[in-house]
C-alpha cells in the first residue's frame, strides 16, 4: 500500500485533508484499548490512529490517561484488551524493545538520557554500530551522531558530554535518537515542558522536517496554542475514554475544551455551605528567583481555596514556602493578623499551619514507621511527658483521629508502608488534625488514591471547613476543585493568572486561565 | 496486609510476648549464653569471677561509644572517626599532664575534646550536607593525624595515679569502675533512644529524613546532637582507655571503629537507618567480649581474631537478609 505522504503543502485545504484522512490507512492503530490496575480503570476502550507525515495531538487532563496510552505504545505496560496494528497487521508489543523494533520512539518529558555520557553515546546506546570483536565503532558511531544531528538542524558536538548541553539541546539529542533507530512512529510528550520561547520556535521547525519525511508523530501537550499550530489531527480524552477525535482544522478551541472537560456528574462532592469566619491568613508578595513571583491571597476561617494550574505552575513549591520547607527571597505571611516568620517546618507547625504533601511516600508518611507513630510525630510534645514518651497517650490520640478518618487497617502498630496509598493519605491527614491546626494545605489530595478513599477525603475535607478550619487545595483535577472549592485562584508559570468565586468559575473559565489562552495565542 | 473493617482498630496484632520471642536480641540472647557455655568447657579458668571481671574490659569502652554511634547509625549517618578521636584526646590529656595538671582537668580534657570533634563532624555534615561516611574517613585521618604530629614515636607516661582510677578501679568486689559506667551507660541510651520523644525522632530521621522534615522535626539539630553525643562518648572512651594502659600513643584504640560498627550491626542495628535497639547493642558487646576473652584463653592468634571479626560483621547482616529470602521462598 501507499500512502501519500509529501501532500504538497500548498494544496493543503481542507477537502485534501479530508480525502487524505478518509484514504490513508494509519501506521499505528490502537482500537479498543483497555488499561485497568487495581482499583482504578485508566483506560476504557479508546482508540487512537497515527498517520503518516501527520501530527495528531492527543489532549486531555492530568489523569485522563495519556501517559498510559504513550506506555502501551512504547510496550511499557501491556494492555488489558484492544488491539495494536502497524501498517495494518495486528502486533503486540510484550516490552520496550519490541515496540522500539516495530518503529516506534518516544521522547519523554522528561528526557530519558545519560549525562555522564557523551551525544554520541547516548544516540546509539543499545544498538551502537560494532566493529571488529563486537567493539563499538567509534569512529563510525560519531560520523552517524553528526549525520543525525546535522538532519535535526542540532549545532552539537557528538563528543559533548550531555551533561554539558541545556535542555533543548538534550531533547534534540533525544530526538537524533529517536531517528537513529528509524522509527515511524515519534510520540512527543509534553515536549516543549522545559522550552523557552526559541527553542520551542526550533522544536516546530523540526516537527515539520519530521513530517516530511513521512513520521508519524504524536504531540501531547497542555497547550492549546501549539496544538493549533502544529497538529494535523487530535484525539482527546477525559477520565480514560474517548471524548473526541477529528480533523484540527475542523474544530474550534472552544470545542477541544468542551470535549476535554464537559462531563456527566458522575463524582457527588459533598460541598457544604459554610458561613465564612473571619480572615486566617494573608500572604502577600511571595517571591522566589526561580519558582514563583508576587503571590498574594487571604483566606478566612471556614474557606476552601483552590489553587488551580497546568503541571510546573509552581503551586506545590509556592506552598512549600509557605510551609517553611523552601526559602521565599520576598513576601509576608500572617496567621490572625500577626506577622508569622516560618522558617521550617517546625515553625509552621508551631503557627498552626500544616501541609500534606503531594508526595506522599517519600514526604508525607515515615514509611517504616507504624501508624500511630506516623499520627503523634509532630504532636509528641503533647502525648508526651516531659520528654518522655507515653505510648497509651499516643495510642489514644492516633485512635482518636484515625476514627475520624475511616482508616482502614489492621492495626495501629502496623507499618504505614502496608497500607494502600488511600489510607496512607487518611494517616497523613490524621497526623496534621491532630496538632490542632488554624490552616491546612493540601497538595493534590487524591492523586493516586481510589474512588473510595478519594470520597472519603472529599467528605472530610467539607466537614473541617464547616469547622472552622481554612483549607487550600492544590488540585489539577477540574471535577475536585469545581466540587470542592469556595473561590479558585488560577497560576501559570508562577504568577497568578485569574480568581474565580463560586460564580464565575467554570471549567472552562479555569482552563483557559491556566493554559493562558487569549493571550498567548494572539 | 488486610486491611480489616474500620472501628476498633486495635492497637497491636502481635502480644508483647511474640514480639520478644521472634526479635533479633532474643537470638542474641541464646548466642550469648552458647558462648558462655562453650567457654566454660573450653577453658577452666573461664568460669572464676575475677577472669570474667576482666573479660569485660574487652568490651566496656568500645560498647560506650558503640550505643551512641547506635543512634547515629539508626539515624542514618555514622562516625567512623570515633577511634581518632580517642587518639587525639588521650594526646589532649597527655599534654596536659605534662603542664603539671591533675586528674579532673585531665578528664575534662579528653571529654571536651571528644565534644569538639564531635561537634565538628557534625556541623559539617548537618550544615554543608556532607555525607557523614566520607566526613568521618576524612577526620579520622585528621584527627589521628594530629596525634601523630604532636607525639611522633614518643609516648605519654606518668599519669598520676588517682587517675589510675577510671580503668583499673573497682567499685565493688569485682565490679570495675568502667563496668559500672557501661551498665549506666547502657541504662541511659536505651531510655534515651526507647523512651523519649528525641529517639523517637532518630527512628523517624532514619526512616525517611524527608518525610520527618516535612513532619515538622528538626532534623539537623537531631543529627548535630548525635554527633555531638558520639564524640562525647569517645571522649569516655579516651579517658578509661589512657588510665587503663597509663601511657598514650598515636596508635592508641587504632581500628576500633570497624569493631564498634561490627558491635552495633551485630547487634541488631540496620546499616541503612531506620531500626534498632540498644538492648541488642548490649548483648552484641557482650558477646564479641566474651568470644575475644575465650580466644585469649586458647591462645588463639590476634590475626584470626580480626578474621573472625570481619565474619562476624559479614553474618550480622547477611543472615536476616538469607532468612527473610527463604521465608519468602516458602511463602
Amino acid at each position: 500500500m501507499l500512502v501519500n505522504t509529501k501532500q504538497p503543502e500548498t494544496s493543503g485545504t481542507q477537502s485534501d485533508a479530508d480525502t487524505q484522512s478518509g484514504l490513508g490507512r494509519a501506521v499505528l492503530s490502537l482500537s479498543g484499548i483497555s488499561k485497568e490496575f487495581p482499583g482504578v480503570k485508566a483506560l476504557n476502550n479508546v482508540s487512537l490512529n497515527l498517520y503518516a507525515g501527520q501530527v495528531t495531538a492527543l489532549i486531555g487532563e492530568n489523569g485522563a490517561g495519556k501517559s498510559t496510552i504513550v506506555k502501551i505504545l512504547t510496550g511499557i505496560y501491556q494492555p488489558n484488551g484492544g488491539t495494536i496494528s502497524v501498517n495494518g497487521a495486528e502486533i503486540n508489543f510484550p516490552n520496550a524493545h519490541a515496540a522500539s523494533a516495530a518503529g516506534v520512539t518516544a521522547i519523554h518529558q522528561e528526557t530519558v538520557l545519560f549525562d555522564d555520557l557523551t551525544v554520541a553515546e547516548n544516540i546509539f546506546i543499545g544498538h551502537a554500530p560494532r566493529g571488529r570483536f563486537g567493539l563499538i565503532d567509534t569512529v563510525r558511531m560519531r560520523a552517524d551522531a553528526e549525520a543525525l544531528l546535522t538532519r535535526v538542524g542540532a549545532d552539537i558536538s557528538p563528543t559533548a558530554r550531555l551533561r554539558d548541553l541545556g535542555i533543548a539541546n538534550k531533547h534534540l539529542v533525544a530526538i537524533s535518537r529517536a531517528l537513529s533507530i528509524d522509527a515511524q512512529v515519534v510520540v512527543m510528550d509534553e515536549p516543549t515542558a522545559a522550552l523557552s520561547h526559541k527553542e520551542i520556535g526550533e522544536l516546530y521547525a523540526l516537527v515539520e522536517r519530521l513530517k516530511a519525511e513521512g513520521k508519524a508523530i504524536l504531540f501531547i501537550s497542555h497547550k492549546f496554542d501549539e496544538v493549533f499550530r502544529i497538529a494535523d489531527r487530535y484525539t482527546v480524552f477525559r477520565d480514560g475514554e474517548m471524548a473526541g477525535e477529528g480533523i484540527m482544522q475542523d474544530v474550534k478551541e472552544d470545542d477541544l475544551i468542551q470535549m476535554m472537560v464537559g462531563r456527566t456528574v458522575d463524582q457527588i462532592f459533598p460541598k457544604i455551605d459554610v458561613e465564612l469566619g473571619e480572615t486566617v491568613l494573608t500572604v502577600a508578595g511571595y517571591s522566589h528567583p526561580t519558582e514563583f513571583e508576587d503571590i498574594g491571597f487571604s483566606l478566612k476561617k471556614g474557606e476552601i481555596l483552590g489553587f488551580y494550574g497546568l503541571v510546573g505552575a509552581g503551586r506545590s513549591e509556592f506552598m512549600q514556602s509557605l510551609f517553611g520547607i523552601t526559602k521565599p527571597s520576598k513576601g509576608a505571611m500572617r496567621i490572625d493578623g500577626e506577622i508569622a516568620i516560618v522558617r521550617s517546618p517546625a515553625e509552621a507547625i508551631e503557627k498552626g499551619l500544616v501541609y500534606v504533601p503531594e508526595d506522599r511516600g517519600k514526604q508525607g508518611a515515615v514509611i517504616g514507621l507504624p501508624i500511630f507513630q506516623n499520627i503523634t510525630l509532630p504532636s509528641l510534645d503533647k502525648t508526651s511527658r516531659k520528654g518522655f514518651l507515653q505510648l497509651a497517650e499516643e495510642f489514644k490520640l492516633a485512635r482518636e483521629y484515625t476514627e475520624r478518618l475511616d482508616l482502614r487497617a489492621a492495626a495501629l502498630d502496623q507499618d504505614i508502608g502496608n497500607l494502600s496509598g488511600g489510607n496512607q493519605q487518611k494517616v497523613v491527614i490524621a497526623k496534621w488534625l491532630a496538632t490542632q491546626p488554624r490552616v491546612i494545605i493540601l497538595d493534590e489530595p487524591t492523586k493516586g488514591i481510589d474512588i473510595g478513599s478519594k470520597a472519603a477525603v472529599h467528605e472530610f475535607m467539607g466537614e473541617l471547613a464547616s469547622n472552622g478550619l481554612a483549607v487550600i487545595m492544590v488540585s489539577s483535577e477540574l471535577p475536585e476543585i469545581l466540587g470542592m472549592a469556595d473561590r479558585v485562584i488560577v497560576m501559570r508559570e508562577g504568577r497568578l493568572a485569574g480568581e474565580f468565586d463560586r460564580d464565575t468559575m467554570s471549567a472552562e473559565a479555569l482552563v483557559r486561565a491556566a493554559a493562558g489562552i487569549g493571550e498567548v495565542a494572539a | 496486609m488486610s486491611e480489616m473493617v474500620a472501628r476498633n482498630i486495635p492497637d497491636r496484632l502481635t502480644s508483647r510476648a511474640q514480639r520478644v520471642l521472634k526479635s533479633w536480641e532474643t537470638l542474641l540472647l541464646a548466642i550469648a549464653i552458647l558462648v558462655f557455655i562453650t567457654n566454660s568447657f573450653a577453658s577452666p579458668y573461664f568460669l572464676n569471677a575475677w577472669n570474667l571481671s576482666d573479660a569485660t574490659f574487652n568490651f566496656t569502652e568500645k560498647a560506650m561509644i558503640a550505643f551512641a554511634m547506635a543512634m547515629l547509625i539508626i539515624s542514618g549517618e555514622i562516625d567512623l572517626s570515633v577511634a581518632a578521636i580517642i587518639a587525639l584526646a588521650s594526646t589532649a590529656m597527655g599534654f596536659v599532664m605534662e603542664l603539671g595538671f591533675g586528674t579532673p582537668v585531665l578528664v575534662l580534657t579528653g571529654l571536651t575534646v571528644g565534644i569538639i570533634c564531635g561537634a565538628f563532624n557534625g556541623v559539617l555534615v548537618t550544615r554543608l550536607g556532607l555525607p557523614s561516611i566520607v566526613v568521618t574517613i576524612g577526620t579520622m585521618s585528621l584527627f589521628r593525624g594530629i596525634s601523630y604530629i604532636v607525639l611522633g614515636d614518643k609516648a605519654y607516661t606518668g599519669y598520676p595515679t588517682d587517675f589510675a582510677f577510671f580503668g583499673q578501679g573497682y567499685v565493688w568486689w569485682v565490679f570495675s569502675f568502667e563496668l559500672v559506667l557501661f551498665a549506666v551507660l547502657a541504662i541511659i541510651y536505651a531510655v534515651l533512644l526507647h523512651k523519649t520523644n528525641f529517639g523517637r525522632t532518630v527512628y523517624a530521621i532514619g526512616n525517611n529524613p524527608v518525610g520527618a522534615q516535612f513532619s515538622g522535626v528538626r532534623t539537623a539539630r537531631v543529627k548535630f546532637v548525635l554527633f555531638l553525643l558520639t564524640g562525647l562518648m569517645s571522649g569516655v572512651a579516651a579517658v578509661c582507655l589512657t588510665s587503663r594502659l597509663g601511657s598514650t600513643r598515636p596508635s592508641i584504640a587504632f581500628g576500633w571503629e570497624l569493631e564498634i560498627v561490627t558491635m552495633v550491626v551485630l547487634g541488631g542495628v540496620n546499616i541503612l537507618g531506620g531500626a534498632g535497639t540498644i538492648p541488642g547493642v548490649v548483648l552484641a558487646a557482650i558477646i564479641m567480649g566474651m568470644v575475644t576473652f575465650g580466644f585469649g584463653l586458647l591462645n588463639v592468634p590476634g590475626i584470626v581474631m580480626s578474621i573472625f571479626i570481619g565474619l562476624l560483621l559479614i553474618g550480622a547482616i547477611a543472615l536476616p537478609r538469607v532468612f527473610a529470602m527463604v521465608k519468602r521462598g516458602r511463602g
